[in-house]
């Protein structure tokens, strides 16, 4: 509005409408840079799953006995449900694709100032890397992490060389040129996202079988690097702060494929350090694990059968071995369990309808 | 550290913070350091050729100074009693004392420009000849990085010192702040090329806060970063591919590239200069414009005179008007009156040195053949249309279509036709193959592909792509338009508060969304492979 | 003087016959006079009045306008 002429200005008037309209100005730039930042942002709701996994964490109740921390090997291969149901152990699996060993280490660190759970369970393929790999998979584990010091310590230790602190800070930087890519997905999980995995598990149900696995290429170098040294052992320290037993675990997938002088490595480190290896792939026949059936490609991951089967196998280490006592009867427990059970087999039998009916597309 | 980087705007942010924090005296000093910081980022060695440049020329000039100081001392006491003749006598004598210090001050200046630029071009030519004369033997060369912006402070330099020579100005005795006006940042990487008496007045003066002129400042660097980031860069890709796979893309595409060239040196080029001076407002400084809306030219001359202004002007001042009027010239000028006529000694001496000039105006862009003969025809073409100067004027006498706007449009899509062509050879960098593609275009008639979509999403450019470069290019001629009215920040300026704030808001967000740059998004990149 | 005055407005005159030499206050500012048109006049001048305009004296201030030009020459002559 024009103010009239000959009308008195008022000097503090004027300082006053000027501070608003800055604070507007700032507001509305601000309101409007994390609008677009929400909406440019993947929503990893219908393709890659993956990418949605470690946001999901943050909305649980943190009273967890067990706590997985890896890459597909775990997430895709063990169900928290049957834990629960046949041992009475209440677990999380924080896992995401490709997860380097210095994201693990920092999940685990993050997981630690909510919660101390009895039991971590790593999984050790993520060794056989030992530098930044691909910007998209840093982004699955990273984006999805609230900020903390050790977000910020992962970010750097994670980035490739193409990659800028700030893109992480402001990722609307980073995301801006998905503006011609946008999908229906992107408006409609704007504010809310559904639920990708059921305590970290992603669930499969369809099977593909494992044909002749090739046997791994000879490496020239089967040492494990430096830098994943460094953070196992990091890992290792940060357990026993916390007094939190740090297990180690090679998943039954037949591929990638793991090498024997791998394995004798990490049973070394297991034994110096006094801390449990379990190579479950030598153990796929005691679990029952039948590669016709209980994977869904072709052997690198397990289906909803074969996660099963191997959380059945591996609940009866964590309560003999690890001492984990069952909490089953523990009322608010068994409730939000039972709701978690209703959505896990609603799931299951959504994935084989659509099975049946042809349309099953994995996702 | 480019305009466009993270880092670059950090730097901006906290040299602007200082700039307007600390107290003024200490603005200029802030900026020499800033300014070296800024240089030094582009590799530590690279200071040893500024402070070269800057130490001779600034040195150089306080000698000059002197000289012609002590030559006034002179004239007003001592030579007041002297003759005419020794007067005349003492003037040419100190005349020749300045003379030999300029000229230790361009072979410093202009040798170092020639041994780090044009050292490899002038020894891969001797090969050549070489081989071509029978010897198996070869020159080998050390191949020197060319230091960032260096044919630019180099020219300002010299420019200072043939000024002070000729005692257009008296030399700056503070070395420290002629370092400043040869290493001042905003203008380092791509000009303009300053003028000592231009710049200097408000580069060392302490500025005030204001938020006008700040205001005023930054949005130009925003509109340079929307020409750059959002048009100029997004091109590079498809401007990269058309001229580099020849095979694939001849005729038609020879034309598409020459367009799409001409959209991209235009934003790319303007864009940084408007980041230039918008940061030299910001901080109260006035550079003088490079640009005057260039593609509005109705002449191939006209062009010249709006396009790199700084630089025209330059090779004017300092190479065309002495070398036009210097000894030989006349001399040839006179022979060739003697011998050829009247009109042909009239034009002896603009020919020569327009060719001289343009000789040189081409190897400044770049040490190699394809620069030396683009700088030549677009000296042709200039000549040319001079020798045709009458008969447009017999044309306009019977024809009363000059002042008519279909006329003037005309013109300028001529100038911008003729000038595209011109450009190829700096788009193709080797002359054979621009004439081979020249050529093309009328051979192979492949204007149908330009209808297969196929062809055209080939470039890397998707159709939203072309959808905002067609955009930027219509905000780039719209406000060129609105920009004949007067400053079109200055008009935005007189509508009432959030209009202007929606309006550099939008501008804002579609530099962030638009821009080209960061990781790409590219879906295959997150197609989970199986791990 | 105004003899000198009257040969340069002739030379003017001769390269531009459709502006006014003798009253124009902008012939470098308003694009009148080109860098070519510059050459050509130094080369008339020195022809008429066998005088050498030097580099340094290229400035737009001494060819704006035919005042400026014939104070110009008129300098030079008594310099010579």
């Amino acid at each position: 509005m024009r103010r009239k002429e000959g009308e008195p200005v008022g000097g503090k008037d004027i300082i006053r409408n000027r501070a608003l309209r800055i604070v507007v100005s700032a507001a509305v730039l601000l309101a409007a840079f994390y609008l677009l930042q929400r909406l440019f942002m993947p929503k990893y709701m219908s393709s890659v799953v993956e990418g949605a996994m470690i946001a999901e964490y943050y909305g649980e109740k943190k009273d967890h006995d067990v706590i997985f921390i890896g890459d597909c090997e775990l997430y895709e291969n063990i169900s928290p449900l049957v834990l629960w149901e046949e041992y009475g152990i209440n677990s999380y699996i924080r896992g995401s694709a490709q997860q380097l060993l210095w994201q693990s280490y920092y999940l685990a660190e993050e997981t630690f100032t909510y919660e101390t759970p009895k039991v971590l369970v790593f999984s050790v393929l993520a060794m056989k890397y030992d530098e930044p790999q691909k910007e998209a998979y840093n982004r699955m584990t990273l984006d999805g992490m609230r900020w903390s010091a050790s977000k910020v310590a992962s970010i750097k230790a994670s980035m490739t060389k193409e990659e800028r602190f700030v893109e992480y800070v402001f990722p609307l930087l980073r995301y801006h040129s998905r503006w011609s890519e946008l999908t229906k997905e992107d408006f409609q999980y704007f504010w809310k996202r559904k639920k990708v995995t059921h305590n970290g598990y992603y669930m499969r149900v369809d099977s593909l079988p494992a044909k002749d696995v090739p046997k791994g290429r000879p490496l020239g170098d089967y040492e494990f690097g430096e830098q994943a040294w460094m953070y196992l052992e990091k890992l290792t320290d940060l357990c026993k702060k916390h007094g939190v037993k740090l297990v180690l675990v090679k998943a039954p997938s037949l591929y990638p494929y793991w090498y024997e002088e791998w394995d004798e490595q990490i049973k070394d480190y297991a034994k110096e350090h006094g801390l449990a290896y379990y190579n479950l792939l030598e153990a796929a026949d005691e679990i029952g694990l039948d590669y016709q059936k209980d994977t869904y490609d072709g052997g690198l991951h397990l289906n909803l059968s074969g996660a099963e089967k191997l959380a059945s196998y591996f609940g009866n280490i964590l309560a003999k071995d690890c001492g984990l006592s069952s909490r089953r009867g523990e009322e608010a427990l068994e409730q939000s369990w039972r709701k978690k059970r209703e959505l896990y087999n609603g799931e299951a039998l959504r994935q084989m309808d659509q099975q049946e009916k042809g349309s099953f597309t994995g996702k | 550290m480019l305009f466009t980087s993270y880092g670059f705007l950090l730097f901006l942010a906290v040299v602007l913070i200082l700039y307007y924090g600390l107290p003024r005296r200490f603005q200029w000093p802030l900026l020499l350091i800033a300014s070296y910081v800024f240089y030094g980022a582009s590799g530590i060695g690279n200071l040893c050729y500024i402070l070269a440049t800057t130490l001779a020329t600034g040195l150089l000039a306080c000698k000059m100074q002197d000289v012609s100081d002590a030559q006034s001392k002179w004239l007003k006491g001592k030579g007041k009693e002297a003759s005419r003749e020794e007067r005349k006598a003492y003037k040419q004598r100190m005349k020749k004392k300045r003379w030999r210090l300029l000229l230790l001050c361009l072979a410093v200046d202009v040798g170092m420009l020639a041994v780090v630029k044009y050292t490899g071009f002038a020894v891969s030519n001797l090969n050549v000849l070489i081989k071509a004369l029978g010897s198996g033997r070869q020159l080998t060369f050390f191949d020197i990085a060319l230091p960032m912006g260096i044919s630019f402070y180099v020219f300002q330099a010299v420019g200072y010192g043939i000024d002070v020579y000729r005692g257009k100005y008296r030399a700056e005795e503070n070395l420290f702040r002629f370092a400043l006006f040869v290493s001042f940042f905003p203008q380092l990487i791509q000009g303009p090329i300053s003028r000592f008496d231009q710049l200097s007045p408000s580069l060392f003066a302490p500025h005030k806060f204001q938020t006008r002129t700040i205001s005023l400042g930054l949005q130009r660097v925003l509109w340079g970063f929307f020409k750059k980031l959002v048009v100029a860069d997004r091109l590079i890709g498809a401007v990269g591919m058309l001229t580099k796979d020849t095979q694939t893309y001849e005729g038609c595409w020879v034309v598409v590239g020459m367009f799409l060239y001409a959209v991209e040196l235009y934003a790319d080029f303007t864009g940084g200069i408007d980041i230039t001076i918008g940061i030299a407002q910001a901080m109260g400084i006035t550079v003088q414009e490079n640009f005057i809306r260039p593609y509005f030219s109705k002449s191939v001359k006209e062009y010249w005179n709006r396009w790199h202004i700084s630089m025209g002007s330059w090779f004017t001042d300092y190479i065309f008007y002495p070398v036009s009027v210097c000894k030989p010239m006349l001399d040839l000028s006179s022979f060739s009156r003697k011998h050829l006529g009247e009109q042909a000694g009239r034009r002896a001496p603009v020919y020569a040195s327009c060719f001289l000039v343009w000789a040189a105006t081409g190897i400044w862009h770049g040490a190699g053949w394809n620069f030396l003969v683009w700088g030549l025809s677009n000296c042709a073409v200039l000549l040319v249309s001079q020798e045709l100067e009458p008969l447009y004027r017999n044309f306009h006498e019977r024809f009363q279509v000059a002042g008519t706007f279909g006329w003037r449009l005309f013109g300028v899509a001529r100038t911008c036709f003729i000038l595209c062509c011109l450009r190829t050879f700096d788009c193709y960098r080797d002359v054979p193959l621009t004439f081979r593609m020249l050529g093309s275009v009328l051979t192979s008639w492949n204007w149908g592909e330009l209808f297969s979509p196929g062809r055209i999403l080939e470039l890397g450019l998707s159709w939203a792509d072309y959808g905002v470069v067609l955009l930027g290019i219509l905000l780039m001629l719209g406000v060129s338009l609105w920009q004949r009215k007067g400053s079109v920040r200055g008009q935005i300026a007189q509508k009432p508060y959030w209009v202007r704030f929606a309006l550099w808001l939008s501008l804002f967000f579609m530099v962030i969304v638009w821009g080209s740059y960061g990781i790409g998004y590219e879906a295959s990149q997150f197609i989970y492979n199986q791990f | 003087m105004e003899e000198l005055r009257e040969g340069l407005l002739e030379i003017l005159e001769e390269m531009h016959p459709d502006t006014d030499m003798a009253s124009c206050k902008g012939l470098v500012q308003d694009k009148i006079l080109d860098s070519f048109d510059i050459i050509t006049l130094i080369t008339r001048i020195r022809e008429a009045f066998d005088v050498v305009v030097p580099a340094d004296r290229i400035v737009p201030e001494n060819f704006n306008s035919l005042d400026a030009l014939t104070k110009l020459v008129d300098r030079l002559l008594e310099e010579e």
